[in-house]
């Protein structure tokens, strides 16, 4: 296996299922159930050969693995240049372990058009595993910016009544962000004479410049975080997306702003970062708070699960940016556990929506009823989403806030202000919908979970369990890359004649 | 043998939980093969006097209507899911009496780690069951009476259509419980905490359609999560300060770190008294106290056995357990003591002014158990840790008696649980008046009962702790004893004596309760007996040193037991009798003798019975300051902070700020040519300015 290009193997082959899926033809029948078969074998063939560079990854090596490189522009020092190291590799797993996820969710919620739907979402997998192994800042932002055109057309094209509304505001913002990185990635290129990440992270900016270029990465990750208050496409994409739609941006597309974070600012542009970090704090509490108490009076639900997102995403910028073992090593369990947490809390949305065609929280009620499989399984979730102890929800926050509080106790002390506010919309939320009284006559008729459903949430459930209760799996994979992040910061940040930082 | 202690129980709770959502859905009375078809419970068949038809009415049922002809034949499932919680949990329940003499007969405390938890850096905690003489206690505490609920339920709740959910709830709850007091470090703990809070939440709205459930569901988690958050961030303190979260090396290192100082928010603080008092919060929250106890008495909602369960004897004394298990820390933050003190004793005072003005039933005993935890914090906060836990001990057997009792009560009188409605029963069910006098008698303390012992102890250690705190809790402790005895009389003569004041059918029917109801009560009624006389010589007589081990930790110069054995002044020893005694007096004389007196009393000192009664208006003030603000903040920060301000001047300002621009440059275009020239002229005169002066 070792000798193989396994990550350009994984990135590829969802976009040669793709392809086979193009050239199906027949009539519409034939044409919809070859094309949810062939999506859902190459995403599970994916997620098994993706589940081979987990197993090949070497723990104890912070450096990338796996490396693939070759020239590909010469002339601009440009090459094709793959490989993982800690903090990328489970995000590829959660990419592959959900895609499968979503194809199965969309089985028959999706009708029309199926073919090109299953073409947009196997196009999405490549690109997004593709971004999570890319070494190098061209083929980066390709991957990164090409994302965007399959979930433009997920949320344009399948999406609700607003979706044109919702696409245009996604892309627009997202777009905005992006073109300002294009132009620090310019920027480097001058400086540096390459694009090549791992000799760009070797190279030291000036200080006035790392400021400009920091902002300019910003710009683009925190739109895609989103933090506030560039947060409000958000909402509105969730809600209008199809439900694998909102389980993949909220799962994975939002990581990318994190993950853009640990990658570039922080090792690349040091001096910066311990500048602004008080920016990223302020910035992330107004979101916890803000967000929490906006999601308290959402009617929708899918919008109350938008926010909830924003404010989970809060604890992951502000782990980062603590930059200590248990911060960092917090905030990119935070990612995964969000990642596989809210992708369930949509897919409960989507089941009731799928039987009632509202998401309207007043229209339910009393559900438990009728749906008791589904009001463990949301329960569950909901719990998770709030953090409770035993779930994966509870290791990311704990040690986000175990991190902020060694580094500045308002920073802590706020943040926990999340462990009441998120309850509160969280439980709110699952009281209108499951307890209580049936008052809707629509609700009468309601179904439990589908044997298809079950096999939906059943991984997502002991997913869940697992990273919350034997954690260190998932944590002792990034914790060698992530205190080589710390060492790489820390001695740049000497090196630049600013002794303050030894003390962290 | 611990790991079958903690694991039974889970162990049910999954046997049962399979049972109650694979056999039959939880909200379908009886067994339908095939879900959604749209039917709906209320009286769709027979057995019309299901929980429905009768959960929605105010005063309500805490257990729903008794239509003792239509007996829900238990069918193989509820068997099951029953007796394999109540074996799990009687068989836990012997298993942590033979580990209780094992342990403190032979001061063996042991440690088992079953497996690593979390690691990152350094911070590393591990799942572990740590048994030593206090989780001992605290287990036979547990188990004992989860063993007798459990038992209970099954009577009690013979007419509820999902005997397996709740049986699985309270095996979990359990759990929880189980593995929060053997925890070795502040995590597991905390996993613990947060996972009774979960059954307790879960429990409460165990009558999920009930609004007033609901309600008291969520406040019960909300609030305990404002507590959680002060005790999770005593945890980052600690692991700050120690650099662990391991009990016994943040014991070790405590000493060290007397006169250290944290940097908390902007100011310094002593190190450990922050700390303290940021887990003392925690520890508020989960034992309802003053501040955070508004959450308790709604909790009444739930099915009686989970009140006495959970709201009395067991999830509610975390908080005390929490306190004493840190006493090596807490001994050395003399501010957090303090503290500790005066919120126990205020809370113990309060919590009795409010009990004897309440009329339902369970609320009366909530208040109690409310005001009974406050007594077990003041003596935790005089350094008497063995005190409280003996409090917590003997407290535990006749406050879950004195609830079944009660339900009991209920269960005779057809869910009835105001207290206007009830009397002149005590004839029809001698075996529960007999009892309920029994739990009383201990709660107020009266020679030679349980708590008799207990709480003379705590109040002698306050008195003998010969600080100023300690004084202030002694007498506010005195006048709750006092109260103390009035409510526990009040309550047994409106509920048992007098005329009856229930609707003729409802008399008809008051029984007895059935036998497997009424033996978990005669077990908890040894307890309330002898749990005092037998044990007050281990936990807090001469052999406590050797009990407790290393257990408990006092300073020499606090150790209040010490002290109160020595040299108190002859009248403190007997003025909680004194004041018991005069407190039923006076409950006899305004309840028995002169019925009519109470309500004039009330109207004459209307302004304080109004405020007592309402609770010291905690809710309405809560509400006020943090609900209603949380409610419009959030709706206003969506409409006009992400409406009008981000997006009117981001994504849709910019948008429409386009489209006008575009209306105005058609505009522009007006399609006469002079109109052009005329721009045109304009522009190049601009542009040979420029380039002159540029040039």
């Amino acid at each position: 296996m070792a000798g193989w290009p396994i990550l350009s193997i994984t990135t590829f082959l969802p976009l040669v299922g793709a392809l086979f899926i193009l050239i199906i033809r027949g009539s519409k029948e034939d044409v919809d159930r070859n094309a949810r078969n062939v999506a859902l074998w190459t995403t599970l063939i994916t997620f098994a050969l993706s589940l081979f560079i987990w197993i090949n990854f070497d723990p104890s090596n912070p450096n990338y693995q796996m490396v693939e490189k070759a020239e590909w522009i010469p002339a601009f020092k440009i090459s094709y240049h793959m490989g993982v190291d800690g903090i990328s590799v489970l995000f590829v797993i959660l990419s592959t372990f959900l895609m499968p996820l979503c194809i199965l969710a969309s089985w028959e919620s999706v009708q029309k058009r199926v073919k090109e739907y299953m073409v947009a979402f196997l196009v999405l997998e490549t690109l997004m595993i593709g971004m999570f192994c890319a070494l190098d800042f061209v083929l980066f932002y390709m991957f990164f910016e090409g994302v965007l055109i399959p979930m433009f057309l997920i949320i344009g094209v399948w999406g609700g009544p607003r979706r044109v509304y919702a696409a245009f505001k996604f892309f627009l913002y997202t777009l905005l962000g992006s073109v300002l990185m294009l132009l620090a990635i310019l920027a480097m290129y001058f400086v540096a004479g390459t694009t090549d990440v791992p000799t760009i992270t070797a190279t030291a900016f000036p200080r006035s410049m790392q400021m400009w270029l920091w902002l300019a990465f910003f710009a683009s990750f925190a739109v895609k975080v989103p933090m506030w208050p560039v947060h409000t496409w958000l909402p509105d994409a969730h809600v209008e997306a199809p439900t694998a739609g909102s389980v993949i941006l909220a799962g994975v597309l939002l990581k990318m702003g994190g993950y853009g974070f640990l990658r570039f600012n922080i090792p690349i542009l040091p001096e910066a970062t311990e500048f602004f970090a008080p920016l990223v704090y302020t910035l992330s509490i107004v979101a916890l708070v803000y967000t929490s108490l906006v999601a308290l009076a959402q009617e929708d639900m899918k919008k109350l699960i938008a926010y909830s997102s924003v404010a989970h995403m809060g604890y992951v910028t502000v782990g980062m940016f603590t930059l200590n073992t248990q911060g960092i090593g917090g905030s990119i369990y935070q990612m995964l556990s969000h990642g596989v947490v809210s992708g369930a809390l949509f897919l409960c949305v989507g089941v009731v929506y799928d039987r009632m065609h509202t998401r309207e929280i007043a229209q339910y009620g009393g559900l438990v009823k009728l749906m008791p499989k589904y009001a463990v399984v949301f329960l569950f979730m909901t719990l998770a989403s709030v953090g409770l102890p035993g779930t994966s929800g509870f290791i990311g926050e704990f040690l986000v806030l175990l991190g902020a509080f060694r580094d500045n106790t308002w920073v802590a002390t706020l943040m926990a202000l999340g462990l009441v506010l998120g309850a509160a919309y969280a439980l709110l939320l699952y009281r209108r919908v499951v307890y209580g009284v049936i008052t809707n006559p629509h609700v009468r008729s309601m179904f439990d979970l589908t044997p298809r459903e079950v096999a939906v949430f059943v991984p997502l459930v002991i997913v869940v369990l697992w990273m919350g209760i034997y954690p260190n799996s998932f944590l002792s994979v990034p914790a060698a890359s992530v205190e080589q992040l710390i060492t790489v910061y820390q001695t740049k940040l000497a090196a630049a004649g600013n002794v303050a930082v030894a003390v962290r | 043998m611990e790991v079958l202690v903690v694991f039974l129980p889970l162990l049910a709770f999954l046997v049962a939980g399979a049972i109650a959502m694979l056999a039959k859905g939880p909200g379908e009375a009886h067994a339908h093969a095939s879900h959604g078809h749209g039917h709906d419970d209320h009286g769709h068949d027979s057995h019309s006097h299901s929980h429905d038809a009768h959960g929605h009415d105010d005063h309500a049922a805490d257990d729903h209507g008794h239509g003792h002809d239509d007996h829900h034949a238990p069918d193989w499932r509820d068997r099951v899911s029953q007796i394999v919680t109540c074996g799990a949990v009687l068989l836990a329940m012997v298993l942590s009496w033979a580990l209780y003499l094992d342990v403190t007969g032979h001061n063996a405390p042991r440690t088992t780690v079953l497996f690593s938890w979390i690691t990152s850096g350094a911070f590393d905690v591990s799942w572990t069951l740590r048994v030593d003489q206090l989780t001992a206690v605290m287990l036979i505490v547990v188990n004992t009476v989860s063993a007798m609920v459990h038992v209970y339920s099954v009577g009690y709740m013979s007419h509820d259509p999902q005997k397996p959910r709740f049986m699985a709830y309270l095996s979990l709850f359990t759990f929880f419980m189980l593995s929060l007091v053997t925890a070795n470090d502040f995590v597991q703990m905390f996993f613990g905490w947060e996972g009774v809070g979960v059954a307790s939440y879960l429990l409460i709205n165990f009558w999920y359609e009930k609004k007033s459930a609901n309600d008291a569901s969520m406040k019960a988690f909300l609030v305990n999560r404002v507590g959680d958050f002060g005790f999770a961030l005593g945890i980052f303190a600690i692991f700050v300060l120690t650099g662990s979260v391991q009990f016994d090396t943040v014991f070790a290192k405590a000493p060290e770190l007397v006169n250290a100082k944290i940097h908390f928010l902007s100011w310094d603080f002593p190190a450990l008294t922050c700390a303290c008092l940021l887990l003392f919060m925690g520890a508020m929250g989960k034992s309802a106290q003053l501040g955070l106890h508004t959450w308790l008495p709604d909790a009444m909602e739930g099915p009686t056995p989970v009140s006495a369960l959970i709201h009395a004897a067991t999830m509610v004394t975390a908080g005390v357990f929490m306190v004493c298990r840190l006493s090596p820390v807490f001994e050395y933050a003399p501010g957090a003591l303090q503290v500790v003190t005066v919120i126990g004793a205020m809370t113990a005072f309060v919590a009795a002014t409010i009990g004897f003005t309440q009329f339902d039933i369970k609320r009366v005993i909530a208040y109690s158990t409310m005001s009974q935890l406050g007594y077990m914090f003041f003596a935790a906060g005089v350094s008497a840790y063995g005190a409280a836990m003996f409090h917590l001990f003997t407290h535990a057997f006749f406050k879950a008696l004195l609830f079944l009792g009660a339900g009991s009560v209920i269960h005779a009188l057809s869910g009835e649980q105001d207290m206007r409605n009830m009397g002149g029963v005590w004839s029809k069910i001698k075996i529960t008046y007999a009892l309920m006098w029994i739990g009383n008698l201990a709660l107020a303390g009266l020679p030679f009962f349980a708590g008799f012992y207990s709480k003379d102890m705590i109040l002698e250690a306050a008195f003998g702790a010969h600080s100023a705190v300690g004084k202030f809790a002694f007498w506010l402790g005195i006048a709750a004893a006092f109260m103390t005895a009035f409510y526990s009389w009040r309550l047994l003569f409106m509920t048992f004596h007098g005329k009856p004041r229930a609707s003729k059918e409802v008399m008809d029917h008051v029984h007895e309760s059935p036998w497997v109801m009424l033996i978990p009560l005669f077990v908890l009624a040894l307890g309330a007996v002898f749990a005092g006389v037998l044990f007050h010589n281990n936990f807090v007589g001469e052999h406590r040193a050797e009990f407790w081990g290393k257990a408990l930790f006092v300073l020499h110069d606090n150790d209040s037991i010490e002290k109160a054995h020595h040299g108190l002044p002859g009248w403190v020893p007997v003025m909680p009798l004194i004041v018991g005694l005069a407190g039923i007096a006076l409950a006899y004389v305004l309840y028995m003798s002169i019925p009519s007196l109470p309500a004039k009393i009330a109207g004459v000192f209307r302004g304080v019975h109004q405020f007592f009664f309402h609770k010291w208006y905690f809710d309405e003030l809560y509400d006020v300051l943090f609900v209603q603000p949380a409610r419009k903040l959030g709706y206003g920060l969506w409409k006009s902070g992400d409406g009008a301000l981000i997006d009117g001047v981001g994504p849709d300002g910019v948008a429409a700020a386009t489209r006008d621009v575009a209306v105005r440059t058609a505009r522009l275009q007006s399609g006469y040519v002079f109109h052009y020239a005329f721009a045109m002229v304009i522009g190049i005169v601009l542009l040979v300015i420029w380039l002159s002066i540029v040039g």
